[in-house]
C-alpha cells in the first residue's frame, strides 16, 4: 500500500504543479481514437452568482487545444502494440499543441481497460478526543480492511464514499464533529497493473508527465451524468470502441465500476464479416447506414458495398439496410445485456434512481433509444458530456465524454485515500510528530 | 490531346461503392495501357511526426528557446559572421582605409571648407601678429581646424584681452578680438612697457616720447598694482603738468615724483588719503612751488618735509638772522 501511495502522491504533486503552471494536457486512450485537449487554468474565474453555482470547478479553465487522431495499436482499452500507441499519441498531442500555441509538459490520462474491479471497504475507529480531527480520519481510512485484489492489479481510485459517525450516516466530512465511533465507507477500484505500466511508459516515452491517472468510467460518468442525477443515484454507460465501461454514481462518489469487453468495433468487424467487406467500408456503413430497429422502409434502402475484388464490372454487391440493422443489433443487445448484468452484479436495482445514461462513441446508434429501454429499463437516455469552455465543436459529441470528465477530474478532483493525512502509527519511527504524541500521550 | 487517365473516370467514393475499388480498376486499366509512369498510388502517409520531429516541435513551443532563436541568434550569428571577417588583419586593415577614405572625403566637401581669415577689432600690426601665429594654409576642411587651440594660441598674445573664434558661413574663419588698451608706461627690467589697467603687459614700447599721452610708473612690482598708481595719479590731477612718474619702492608703497626731483612719498596705507592732504597743503601753501626736496607722508600723521640744501642754508641764515647769529 504504501508504494501505491507514494506514487499516487507524486501524480498529486505532479498535477499541483502543472495547475500552478497554468497548462495541463487531457489524454483520452481510447480503442478507436486518442483524444488530447490542452487546458488553460487561469485564475479562479466564475464562483458562482445570480443562481448559478460554481460549476464544479469547471469555470477555472479553458479548452486552448484540442485534437484526436485514430487510435492505434489499443484494443479493448488496453495497448496491444506500444510504439504504435505510442505515434499515436504524439500524434494528437503535437496537433493539440499547435492548436494551443504552447508546450504541454503534464498530462492527465484516462483509459477503460485493464479488468476494471470496484471493491467496497469500510472501517471503524474510536474516536480519540470526542471531537474528530484528520487524525481520526486518517486512522479510520487505514483501518478499513483491504481486501486481497490479487498480486498484479493496482488501485486506481480509492475514494471515501460516506462516514458515519455513531449512529448517524452520510456525512461527508466528519470533521470537528462530536462523537464516539468513526466509521468509513470506502470505494476501490482495481485495474490490472501492466496495462497502468504500459500507459506511463508511452506517456514518459513522449517526454511528457503523468500527472494523473484515471478509470474511463469514472470520468464519463462525470461529464455524462448532471448533478442531479449523481447526486440521487444514476448509471453511466460509456459505449466506446473496445469496450463499454459501466460506473454507478450515488451522492457524488462513484460506488461502482466495471466493464463489459464489447464495444462500437465489434460492431464494425460483425458487419465486415457478415457482408464480407473491409473494415474501413464496413465503418461507413456503420456511421452512415446503421442502427438498431428495423422498418419497411429500410428494407428498400440498398447500400453498395463494394467487394474490394477488383472486378468493379461484376463484383458490385448491394444490401439493405435491414440486413445491417439485423447484423447491428444482435450485437449491441448482446452489449447492452453485458451491462445489464454488471449492473445486476452492483445491485443497481436496490439504488432508489434507475437513471441510466448512454454516452461514448456508440451511444450514436440511431434507434438505441428504443431498444435500450428493452434491456436496461425504462429510466435510459442518451447523454452528451458536459459544455466546457473553449471546446472545438467537433468535440462536444458523445464520443468524448471521457476527455471532457477528464478535464473536470483535472480541475476539481475528488479527494483520494493519499490526499488524507498518513496516521502517525505509519510515520517513520523517529518522526517528530510520533514524538510529540507521546509527550501527550505521558504528560 | 492530352492521353486519357482512367482515373477521371471512376466512380467517386461518394457515389456508393469504394474508393479502394475505383483506385484498383484505375491501376488494372492503366497497366493494361502499358503506362508505367504512374506507379501504384502512394500509401497514405503516417501522419504521426517522428521522434525527432516531435521533440522539436516542443522544443520550438518553449518560450525561451523561442525568444533565443527569434531574437538573440540573428543578432549572434551577424555578430560572429562580422567578427570572423574582421579576425584577417588584411580586412580590418581594408575596412579602416575605406572608413578613413570616406570621412575624408566628406571632410574635404566645399561644403566644409574655410577659405580665407576674417579678423575683426584688432589694429594692423596685431592682425599680423596672429596671422603669423595662426599660420594657416587655405583652403583648408573646418574638421581639421584646432579652433581652441588656435584661440588659446591667440589668447597667449599679450595686446589680445579676449578672442573669439567660429567659422561664418561662407567658409570664412571669422576672428574676433579686444584689444588691451594699454594705460601706463613702466619702466621694468626689460625696458619700457606698456601695461593695460589689470598690471598685463600689452607691448614693448621703444621710447618715452612715443607714448607721451601715458603715465610713467617704475620699480620692481609696480605693473602687480597699476590699479592703484592709477587712482594715485588721478588724485594728482592738480599736479599733472609737474609730475613725472610714480616709482613703487621696495614693493609696498609708492613715490610721486615730479619735476625738479621733488618727491612725494606715499605712505603703505591709504596712499589716496596721504596725496589728497599734501594736495590740500599744496593748494593751500603751495608748498611743492617751494624749495622742497620731498615731502614724506609715511606716517600721515607726522608728514615731514625735507628741504634742499640751498633751502637748508636759507632756512638756516634766516633763523640766524633772526637770532643775530652768522653761522659762516
Amino acid at each position: 500500500m504504501t508504494d501505491l501511495y507514494a506514487a499516487q502522491r507524486a501524480m498529486r504533486n505532479m498535477r499541483k504543479a502543472a495547475l500552478q503552471r497554468g497548462v495541463v494536457a487531457i489524454l483520452d486512450v481510447g480503442t478507436s481514437k486518442i483524444a488530447c485537449l490542452v487546458l488553460r487554468f487561469d485564475g479562479d474565474g466564475f464562483v458562482g452568482g445570480e443562481g448559478v453555482g460554481a460549476l464544479a470547478g469547471q469555470s477555472s479553465f479553458r479548452v486552448i487545444g484540442a485534437a484526436t487522431t485514430r487510435s492505434r495499436g489499443v484494443r479493448f482499452g488496453e495497448i496491444d502494440a506500444m510504439a504504435e500507441t505510442e505515434r499515436a499519441i504524439r500524434t494528437a498531442v503535437q496537433a493539440a499543441q499547435k492548436m494551443a500555441q504552447t508546450r504541454v509538459d503534464h498530462v492527465i490520462a484516462c483509459f477503460s481497460g485493464g479488468h476494471p474491479r470496484s471493491y467496497g471497504l469500510d472501517g471503524q475507529v474510536e474516536v480519540e478526543q470526542n471531537i474528530v480531527s484528520e487524525q481520526d480520519v486518517a486512522r479510520v481510512l487505514a483501518a478499513s480492511e483491504v481486501p486481497d485484489y490479487g498480486p498484479h492489479r493496482e488501485v486506481l481510485h480509492a475514494q471515501p464514499v460516506n462516514f458515519a459517525l455513531d449512529h448517524r450516516s452520510g456525512l461527508s466530512d466528519p470533521r470537528g464533529q462530536a462523537g464516539q465511533n468513526l466509521a468509513v465507507d470506502m470505494h476501490m477500484l482495481t485495474v490490472d497493473g501492466a496495462v497502468i505500466q504500459n500507459l506511463l511508459y508511452c506517456i514518459k516515452r513522449c517526454d511528457l508527465e503523468v500527472a494523473g491517472v484515471a478509470s474511463g468510467a469514472y470520468v464519463s460518468g462525470i461529464s455524462a451524468l448532471v448533478e442531479d442525477e449523481q447526486e440521487l443515484g444514476a448509471a453511466c454507460v460509456d459505449m466506446g470502441g473496445g469496450s463499454t465501461d459501466v460506473s454507478i454514481f450515488m451522492k457524488k462518489h462513484m460506488i461502482y465500476a466495471d466493464s463489459v469487453r464489447m464495444g462500437g468495433d465489434h460492431v464494425t468487424s460483425d458487419i465486415a464479416m457478415g457482408l464480407q467487406i473491409s473494415a474501413a467500408t464496413a465503418e461507413r456503413i456503420k456511421t452512415f447506414y446503421g442502427g438498431v430497429v428495423a422498418t419497411g422502409m429500410d428494407d428498400r434502402e440498398m447500400i453498395e458495398v463494394g467487394g474490394d475484388s477488383g472486378d468493379w464490372e461484376r463484383d458490385r454487391r448491394t444490401v439493405s439496410r435491414s440486413e445491417v440493422i439485423g447484423i447491428i443489433r444482435p450485437r449491441v443487445e448482446e452489449i447492452l445485456e453485458g451491462v445489464r448484468e454488471c449492473l445486476d452484479a452492483a445491485g443497481f436495482e436496490h439504488l432508489p434512481s434507475q437513471q441510466i445514461v448512454l454516452t461514448g462513441g456508440a451511444s450514436q446508434i440511431p434507434g438505441l433509444d428504443t431498444l435500450a429501454p428493452k434491456i436496461l429499463g425504462q429510466q435510459v437516455r442518451i447523454g452528451r458530456p458536459l459544455r466546457v469552455q473553449g471546446l472545438p465543436q467537433a468535440a462536444t459529441g458523445a464520443a468524448f465524454a471521457s476527455a471532457v470528465g477528464l478535464c473536470l477530474f483535472a480541475a476539481n478532483p475528488q479527494d483520494e485515500w493519499w490526499d488524507f493525512e498518513i496516521p502517525t502509527e505509519r510515520y517513520p519511527a523517529r518522526s517528530l510528530k510520533r514524538a510529540m504524541r507521546w509527550f501527550k500521550d505521558n504528560w | 490531346m492530352r492521353p486519357i487517365d482512367p482515373v477521371e473516370f471512376a466512380k467517386a467514393p461518394t457515389m456508393g461503392g469504394s474508393a479502394r475499388v475505383s483506385e484498383a480498376v484505375a491501376r488494372a486499366l492503366r497497366a493494361r495501357l502499358g503506362d508505367t509512369s504512374a506507379q501504384a498510388p502512394a500509401r497514405p502517409r503516417d501522419p504521426a511526426p517522428s521522434r525527432a520531429a516531435y521533440r522539436f516541435n516542443r522544443l520550438w513551443l518553449t518560450p525561451s528557446f523561442r525568444f533565443f532563436m527569434r531574437r538573440i541568434a540573428p543578432v549572434l550569428a551577424i555578430a560572429g559572421c562580422v567578427g570572423l571577417w574582421f579576425v584577417d588583419a588584411d580586412n580590418r586593415m581594408a575596412f579602416n582605409d575605406t572608413v578613413a577614405e570616406v570621412k575624408r572625403d566628406i571632410q574635404n566637401r566645399p561644403e566644409f571648407m574655410v577659405k580665407l581669415m576674417a579678423i575683426d577689432g584688432a589694429s594692423g600690426e596685431l592682425s599680423e601678429d596672429i596671422r603669423e601665429i595662426t599660420s594657416v594654409d587655405f583652403p583648408l576642411s573646418s574638421f581639421d581646424l584646432d579652433l581652441p587651440g588656435m584661440l588659446d594660441q591667440i589668447e597667449s598674445l599679450d595686446a589680445v584681452a579676449k578672442a573669439g573664434l567660429r567659422v561664418r558661413a561662407g567658409g570664412i574663419l571669422q576672428i574676433d578680438i579686444t584689444e588691451r588698451t594699454p594705460a601706463v608706461v613702466w619702466r621694468g627690467p626689460h625696458g619700457l612697457e606698456m601695461l593695460d589697467v589689470d598690471g598685463h603687459r600689452v607691448a614693448a614700447l621703444e621710447h618715452r616720447v612715443d607714448r607721451p599721452d601715458l603715465p610713467l610708473i617704475a620699480g620692481v612690482g609696480a605693473e602687480r598694482d597699476v590699479a592703484e598708481a592709477l587712482a594715485i595719479l588721478n588724485a594728482a590731477k592738480p599736479i599733472m603738468p609737474r609730475l613725472r612718474g610714480l616709482v613703487r619702492v621696495g614693493e609696498r608703497r609708492w613715490n610721486v615724483v615730479l619735476d625738479r626731483d621733488q618727491v612725494i612719498m606715499l605712505p603703505e596705507e591709504n596712499p589716496l588719503g596721504a596725496l589728497a592732504q599734501v594736495m590740500a597743503l599744496n593748494q593751500a601753501k603751495d608748498l611743492l612751488g617751494r624749495d622742497v626736496k620731498a615731502v614724506d607722508m609715511r606716517r600721515p600723521n607726522r608728514p615731514t618735509l625735507q628741504l634742499t640744501e640751498a633751502a637748508q642754508d636759507e632756512m638756516r641764515r634766516l633763523q640766524g638772522v633772526e637770532l643775530g647769529v652768522s653761522y659762516r
